[in-house]
């Protein structure tokens, strides 16, 4: 049976029906929800979908959000949602993918990224973290460092690559694992950044054990179900529908409106400009949508990221000027440990320094560049000598 | 990366706008294509540019009538295909793909619209669409080609009465490849033989579409429509061609990044592909979020205009404001890049360069639609 988005809609309905949302409380409606398998329909049944078409999400989100129904606050759980979810759902096992898709779904269990390394950020695949194989005990022993890890403070669970075999070249000898953030041996350490809170970390493996059932694909192939995590990573920012003048654009645009003292021609002048770069911008966005809506995915989606970080900068920048002597006053320095990226209730100074790690998170503006110009247009890569070396024998 | 909420009072613009492209226009954009492809090729361009008249009427009677591609904006009850400003769109992205030298843009579009808008004034007008829509007229208004939409329009040529005109005109693009003029006078609307006219063609920048200066002595026309609704038409002609001109624009921009794509890749120095090379990977992956987000731009506009969209003006004012710049980087990046080929006449880089920076004059330039952005979006210069 294929679902329409009539079946779709009245599912919908059922199911305010059955928890209006008024009268019942946010967490049991989320776990109505998921349920009913109105979470992501495109998943299997059971598993928080029904194994519709993709697309008809729409339908529901927008039938949800007219209703006043709860989210999920997905900005606290975006990592397991747009990375860890779809990884697992792809190389789950099915005991895995039962353990872990609901809670993950309900926010009850935030998730984190355990990729970066000090020496292994853009050429991830160098990554020197170890985990060897406790044949007996059924378990891998970890150590390592990673660093940058977001919300790792908040996490309950790990999407975390290891190195299991260090004589093949660096591609190859890579594992996938879910690691457990309570296991001993895991210390997470507040890695205060440019806005001067700690929204990311420094995490040290020591002697952690992950039983083998919480390794996700075969051993030596975590390079493949790294990339689609790392895939997931970067469209999901590209799918984001805004309305006109919605994301970085808005503030700026108020106080143009509200504040006539801030005005001068040259500012003027850059805000136009950035306003209708949005505009075109929101637009591409939502004709990328449209063409995954239609079933003709184009490669636009590589490049929503770049736009949106150089966006944000330019935006946030322009925006710290034209408040001019309030552009020199910043809200707080005080270390912090936010759970979520927070662009809407910060001020102008917050959003500039944010900004800055739009272009270097999930890949940075020089990589993604990379991959558009090989993948997009096919021109030739640069000739690479590592490709072929056990990674052992790699300079580091 | 966090959507804010839009301002109050701001209401989202309508909501369903079609981006894409459907079955149909894709069988048009088929047709045009492999039309051009056959008589179109830049040599044959760039040698007829040479005689000084680069227009093909041979490739106008065909694009024209046998294609249809004249009467897209005509309703069928004047003999035209009742398509709209979408699928003129596409075939304007061909056309822009091509530098087709054809007078597409100032006959089917900004001749056309005015025309139907002034249809309703009495049957001269009417009759003349039943003529452009076939092909079997080229009709041309005698306007400047920079004149942009929301510009105070020129001043009216003199009708010493009974529509027996005279005044100059100055940049007036295909004026050479009409049969007809469509010049705006104090009495109104009036069509003029073009024959009645004194052509001085002027050396333009861009080849491929040419420009004259028009002057009328004592010229006889037929009046069209009253002042107002002359006006009111050529307003919203000039609407409709800078929305549609954006399309020209991204099918220019397009041929550029594809060939010099095609021409790094195979172009060897250091003994590897120029186009391996870092610095230049990453121009074109610029130049090619340039164009896809251009064709988002250009797709709004062009489904704007096709809905008749209450917020068309705003859409069109973004669209020449994006369009115009990447069309222009385009083609200037395609110069670069070929290095000293792209510099020399036999390579086509410059007929695109030139007709980008055409294009940037044309219907407004970038920064007349940003003050008309400023104007739609409320947001107020000092
Ligand atoms: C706010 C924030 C949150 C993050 N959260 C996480 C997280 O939760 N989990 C996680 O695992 N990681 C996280 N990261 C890490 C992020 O993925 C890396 O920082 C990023 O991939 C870049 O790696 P790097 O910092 O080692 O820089 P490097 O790779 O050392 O790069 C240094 C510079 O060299 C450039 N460069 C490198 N290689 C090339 C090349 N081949 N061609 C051209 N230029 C190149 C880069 O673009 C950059 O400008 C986060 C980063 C930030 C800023």
């Amino acid at each position: 049976m294929t679902l329409d988005a009539a079946d779709l809609l009245a599912r919908t309905r059922d199911l305010l029906a059955a928890h209006p949302p008024g009268a019942t409380a946010p967490a049991d409606f989320l776990r109505a929800r998921f349920d009913a398998g109105l979470a992501w329909v495109h998943y299997p049944q059971g598993l928080g979908g029904l194994g519709a078409p993709r697309t008809l999400q729409a339908v529901v989100d927008g039938e949800l959000e007219a209703a006043g129904a709860p989210d999920n606050d997905p900005r606290r759980i975006g990592i397991g949602l747009g990375m860890a979810a779809p990884t697992i759902l792809a190389y789950g096992t099915e005991e895995q993918k039962h353990r872990f898709l609901r809670p993950l779904w309900l926010g009850e269990e935030v998730w984190c990224q355990l990729f970066s390394e000090p020496g292994a950020g853009s050429d991830l695949a160098a990554l020197g973290t170890r985990a060897v194989l406790d044949e007996e005990a059924g378990e891998w022993v970890v150590d390592g460092q990673k660093v940058w890890t977001s919300s790792a403070h908040t996490a309950r669970w790990a999407i975390l690559i290891a190195r299991t075999d260090p004589t093949v070249p660096k591609h190859r000898g890579i594992t996938y694992f879910l690691c457990d953030m309570h296991a001993p041996g895991v210390e997470v350490r507040p890695l205060r950044q440019i806005t001067g809170e700690a929204e990311f970390n420094e995490v040290f493996l020591t002697g952690v054990r992950i039983p083998d059932a919480h390794r996700l694909g075969a051993v030596g192939e975590g390079w493949a179900v790294a990339r689609t995590t790392l895939m997931n990573e970067r469209v999901s920012i590209g799918g984001m529908r805004l309305p006109r003048e919605g994301g970085m654009i808005a503030p700026v645009a108020a106080a143009w409106r509200e504040r006539p003292g801030l005005r001068t021609h040259a500012l003027h002048q850059r805000l136009l400009g950035l306003w209708v770069e949005a505009e075109v911008a929101r637009l591409t966005g939502e004709r990328l949508r449209q063409q995954l809506a239609a079933g003709q995915p184009g490669p636009e989606g590589s490049g929503m990221k770049l736009t949106f970080a150089r966006l944000n900068q330019e935006i946030s920048g322009l925006e710290v000027e034209l408040l001019g002597e309030e552009g020199l006053v910043y809200e707080d320095w005080t270390m912090r440990r936010p759970e979520t990226v927070d662009f809407t209730g910060r001020d102008a100074g917050y959003r500039y320094l944010r900004a800055k790690g739009n272009s270097i998170e999930g890949g940075t503006s020089e990589i993604l560049l990379n991959i558009v110009a090989e993948r997009v247009l096919g021109l030739p890569a640069e000739p690479r000598d590592d490709k072929d070396t056990p990674w052992k024998d790699l300079a580091r | 990366m966090t959507a804010l909420p839009p301002r109050p009072g701001h209401p989202a613009p309508r909501a369903p706008i079609d981006l894409l492209y459907s079955g149909t226009e894709d069988e048009l954009r088929a047709a045009v294509r492999s039309l051009l492809a056959d008589c179109c090729e830049p040599a044959a361009v760039l040698a007829r540019a040479e005689t000084g008249r680069p227009h093909d009427p041979q490739l106008w009677h065909t694009l024209a009538a046998g294609i249809g591609a004249a009467g897209l904006l005509v309703p069928e009850k004047l003999g035209g295909a009742g398509a709209g400003h979408r699928e003129a769109a596409v075939v304007l992205e061909e056309l822009g793909r091509a530098v087709a030298p054809v007078p597409y843009l100032t006959g089917s579009v900004l001749a056309t619209e005015i025309l139907l808008a002034c249809a309703c004034d009495g049957p001269e007008a009417a009759d003349l669409v039943r003529e452009l829509a076939v092909g079997r007229l080229v009709c041309v208004p005698a306007l400047p080609l920079t004149l942009a939409p929301g510009a105070p329009l020129p001043a009216p040529l003199h009708d010493a009465g009974g529509g027996v005109l005279s005044g100059t005109v100055t940049s007036v693009a295909d004026a050479v490849a009409a049969d007809v003029l469509l010049v705006l006078a104090d009495t109104g609307l009036h069509a003029v033989p073009a024959d009645r006219a004194v052509l001085h063609p002027v050396v333009p920048l861009d080849l491929t579409r040419p420009l004259a200066t028009v002057t009328l002595e004592a010229a006889a026309g037929t009046r069209l429509a009253d002042p107002a609704t002359a006006r009111a038409a050529v307003a919203g002609a000039l609407l409709s061609g800078a929305g549609l001109l954006a399309s020209e624009q991204l099918g220019l921009a397009e041929w550029c990044l594809t060939e010099t794509v095609a021409y790094l890749r195979g172009r060897h120095q250091f003994n590897r592909p120029v186009g391996s090379f870092q610095a230049l990977k990453h121009r074109l992956a610029q130049l090619w979020l340039d164009v896809a987000s251009a064709r988002a731009a250009a797709r709004a506009a062009a489904d704007a205009l096709a809905t008749a969209a209450p917020d068309a003006p705003l859409t069109v004012a973004v669209a020449q404001a994006h369009c115009s710049g990447v069309a222009v980087r385009a083609a200037e990046e395609c110069v670069q890049l070929h290095g000293g080929i792209g510099m020399t006449w036999e390579h086509p880089a410059h007929l695109y360069l030139k007709r980008a920076k055409a294009d940037s004059l044309a219907l407004g330039t970038a920064g007349h639609h940003r003050g008309l952005v400023a104007d739609f979006a409320e947001l107020p210069a000092p």
